[in-house]
């Protein structure tokens, strides 16, 4: 059964379309891959998915219900995670502190002001697990505002994971970051999605990253569907490769 | 992590250590015991903010008016209904808990600036209330003609009224109550979510964390607490008028926060202590003692704007 299905949605600011009539539908377990030249409109059509904004047009149904209206926190506890292209986190607290918060919250326990010693267990397991996954234990009790990008990137996706979400959203997980640390995210979202059979919907700029994890690619271009397929049809198409090409030469 | 913990409960203690034995100390040095109650009401105030201002990000710059409606519902519940301290402080706990409670709806969704700015406002409005209805609050001249009561145990019986230090050990023990509340809450999964919002909002959100709401409770709870330092306030003085209202009562809070250190958790304490000695000391050398708090005030701010607390921890913790 479709997991996410968006249904011709649009967004006009103003007399700007930032998003024209999209439609797109992922499936459970698929990892989608979303490009497009600057200005395509590609976090305006995340942000329609998570409900950071909602459309003008269109519907969004998760998991065979129209969330179109939900607000953020509610589309969070359907299941509907993401990431941001400049990281949020909590830097003024360690990367233990930051998925401990995450943990809770997801553990439905985010209005308790007494938890027993077997949940704070629990919880704190569960914390374990997120930092021996992603590798970061050692940086644990380090407060994420001093750590480098590529760790705090990695304590955002943590935080996203520690939701359980059924749908991950990432906006340009490897923003800003050199080739190293590149690798270290992808390798990271690759087992997300091979081990845990999370589906992963990501925005992305790095070619390298999208052909190597994608299943399928959709590409839009000034807020319009351009085209969608594999990563081989999407190499070889003439409209994408016309996109980009276009823009670059202009 | 150790070294911390150690420093952290060494802290405690002595912060404890000072507090219970103040009226012993507080002569030796040139003070007297009336001085040391207002700082650890003004103090329980300050960090009643800052369960706010610190813990959850949010800047309200009108404290006061929970602040004088406790301290109103405590003074005309002696003054008009029953001769009791204890249903003062509780009356005092429930109007301006309830006014907040109220209120809250109205303002949360507002930030920063528009946040403050409304938080004024709607202290405003209880202040020119306070002014203006002579007949029942006393006008500009204050609510007088009543006083604090001796606490009647049964058995025995605390006279509070004429003796300050049973009164003060009276305002200690509710400071610790309300204070240790307001630690417990800090640790625990409620108080993480307060932290999370007043680190990244947007991310706060995006865990699922209704923001509102969580900010309107932190709200009650803030407001709760500056409502009881509001009622020992007025037991304190015998005596309420307008002023505990003002706009510029709010601004005493926030500094008194800003200036102790608003990340710490005793910081507004420290910040109400020196404001209240400052006061007591400057205002009996010139009339203008407020530019002097003032000028330290942006000093600190300029320089150490983690407060004074900020600058102990900074020597303490290498």
């Amino acid at each position: 059964m479709t997991l996410l299905r968006v249904e011709k949605v649009s967004k006009h600011f103003g007399s700007l379309i930032a998003v024209n009539d999209v439609s797109m539908t992922v499936e459970p377990g698929e990892l989608r891959a979303v490009i497009g030249p600057n200005g395509a409109g590609k976090t305006t059509f995340f942000n329609l998915i998570s409900g950071f904004l909602t459309p003008t047009f269109g519907r969004v149904m998760f998991d065979g219900e129209d969330v179109t209206q939900l607000l953020p926190a509610r589309r969070v506890w359907r299941g509907i995670a993401r990431t941001f292209q400049i990281t949020e986190v909590f830097p003024e607290l360690t990367i233990r502190e930051n998925l401990r918060i995450a943990v809770e919250v997801a553990s439905g326990y985010r209005l308790r002001v007494w938890q027993s010693q077997d949940a704070d267990g629990e919880v704190k397991a569960r914390v374990v697990d997120l930092l021996e996954m992603s590798g970061l234990t050692e940086k644990a009790d380090r407060l994420v505002g001093e750590l480098a990008h590529g760790d705090q990137r990695a304590t955002e996706i943590m935080m996203a994971l520690a939701l359980k979400p059924r749908l991950l959203l990432l906006d340009e997980p490897t923003a800003g970051m050199g080739d190293q640390e590149t690798y270290d995210i992808t390798q990271l979202i690759r087992k997300l999605h091979r081990d845990q059979k999370l589906t992963i919907v990501l925005i992305e700029h790095d070619m390298r990253v999208v052909f190597h994890l994608a299943d399928r690619i959709m590409v839009l271009d000034q807020g319009k569907f351009l085209a969608e397929g594999t990563p081989q049809d999407i190499a070889a198409n003439e409209a994408v490769q016309a996109a980009y090409l276009g823009k670059a030469a202009a | 992590m150790g070294a911390i913990d150690f420093n952290k409960r060494a802290a405690n203690l002595l912060v404890w250590l000072l507090l219970g034995t103040m009226p012993y100390w507080m002569t030796a040095i040139g003070g007297y015991v009336e001085l040391g109650s207002r700082a650890v009401v003004l103090g329980l105030g300050a960090m009643s903010l800052n369960f706010l201002l610190g813990y959850t990000g949010v800047l309200s710059f009108g404290h006061a008016a929970y602040f004088g409606l406790g301290a109103y519902g405590a003074g005309m519940m002696i003054r008009y209904v029953a001769p009791s301290t204890g249903l003062a402080i509780a009356t005092g706990i429930l109007v301006g808990t309830v006014a907040a409670a109220i209120i809250g709806p109205l303002i949360i969704r507002l930030r920063g600036v528009y946040f403050a700015m409304v938080t004024i406002a709607f202290g405003q409005v209880f202040y020119f209330i306070a002014f203006r209805w002579n007949a029942v609050t006393g006008g500009d001249d204050g609510l007088t003609g009543w006083t604090r009561l001796p606490i009647d145990l049964g058995f025995t019986q605390i006279d509070i009224l004429h003796n300050p230090i049973a009164f003060y050990y009276l305002v200690l023990v509710l400071f610790a109550v309300a204070v240790g509340i307001m630690a417990f809450l800090l640790r625990s999964p409620f108080g993480r979510t307060l932290l999370a919002i007043r680190e990244n909002e947007r991310r706060a959100r995006f865990l699922g964390i209704p923001v509102d709401r969580h900010i309107w409770i932190s709200w009650i709870i803030s407001c709760g607490f500056v409502s009881l330092a509001g009622a020992l306030y007025a037991l304190l003085n015998n005596f309420v008028d307008p002023r505990a209202l003002y706009w510029t009562q709010s601004g005493d809070f926030v500094i008194m926060a800003v200036l102790g250190g608003m990340r710490s958790f005793w910081g507004p304490l420290l910040g109400a202590a020196i404001f209240v000695v400052l006061q007591d000391y400057l205002s009996s050398q010139t009339e203008n003692w407020m530019s002097f708090l003032g000028l330290f005030f942006v000093l600190i701010v300029l320089f150490f704007p983690r407060g004074v607390l900020g600058i102990i921890r900074r020597k303490v913790t290498p």
